[in-house]
């Protein structure tokens, strides 16, 4: 596992230098009175946002999930600015990047009874594209793709997810040692 | 041989062929700690984008849950650049 960190230009070392960096420009903007719930939750925002702004860069264009990651997040922070010229009492509980959305159980439902005969593969099939509509909003872009491409940048998508998890663990231990 | 009438049932110009779906299934499978151990076959492709899911939503939720970790230990901590730079020497 430690290989991984001599290789500088690895996804997780990308991801880490990029995280790090945030953290320490989020960690400079800290005002006098650090500790009021409201600067905390501004500050979490701004920590979600880095890390998963910090994995798409480092994932850039390849991907069409990190792709629409970097688009979304994008237009939030211009319709950010330009709302905030308005000085409106625009509570900050904005939606999060990876909003989760209630499932459709009534699809679940009907697949779990529709796929009871396992030996289908063709019914398999056709009931794969409805099950996928969860997916679709679980992975940043997913709407547009079709199955095959949705199932191949998931599976990009989670291994980016763990590394994120991983490596936000760590910076998390290290800071709670003090 | 089955695998090219899935052709028509597929609205969109790509040819999905049922092979294809069954490999980007099984890889996803392996990367579920829930099902990674099993056999491809004894799992069932609808279980996977299940399981699929509930990972990626608890994986949303642990980055939520880190990132809340964060800004309380940023705002306990008085760090400085000395301890980012330690930070970063141990992780490189």
């Amino acid at each position: 596992m430690d290989s991984q960190h001599l290789n500088p230009s690895s996804l997780k070392s990308r991801f880490t230098a990029r995280f790090l960096r945030a953290l320490i420009k989020i960690n400079a903007q800290k005002p006098i009175s650090s500790s009021s719930p409201r600067e905390i939750f501004q500050r979490y925002r701004r920590i979600k946002v880095a890390a998963d702004k910090s994995m798409a860069y480092s994932v850039r264009s390849r991907r069409t999930w990190s792709r629409a990651t970097l688009w979304k997040l994008r237009s939030q922070s211009r319709r950010r600015l330009a709302s905030s010229g308005r000085r409106s009492s625009i509570k900050t509980r904005t939606t999060t990047t990876t909003t989760i959305t209630t499932t459709s159980t009534n699809h679940r439902a009907a697949i779990v009874e529709k796929t009871s005969h396992e030996k289908e593969n063709k019914e398999d099939h056709v009931g794969l594209a409805v099950q996928a509509e969860e997916l679709r909003e679980l992975v940043p872009g997913g709407e547009s793709m079709d199955l095959c491409n949705l199932l191949d940048e998931t599976a990009h998508y989670i291994k980016c997810l763990t590394t994120q998890v991983q490596v936000m663990k760590k910076i998390a231990n290290l800071y709670s040692l003090e | 041989m089955s695998s090219r009438r899935s052709r028509s049932r597929q609205s969109g110009a790509s040819r999905i062929t049922d092979d294809q779906i069954i490999d980007l299934v099984s890889k996803l499978q392996q990367l579920i700690p829930e099902l990674r151990g099993r056999r491809p076959d004894k799992v069932s492709a609808s279980k996977v984008l299940q399981e699929t899911c509930n990972y990626i939503r608890s994986l949303h939720r642990e980055v939520d849950g880190l990132s809340d970790r964060l800004s309380q230990l940023l705002a306990s901590t008085d760090t400085d650049s000395d301890q980012a730079a330690i930070i970063r020497s141990l992780l490189m």
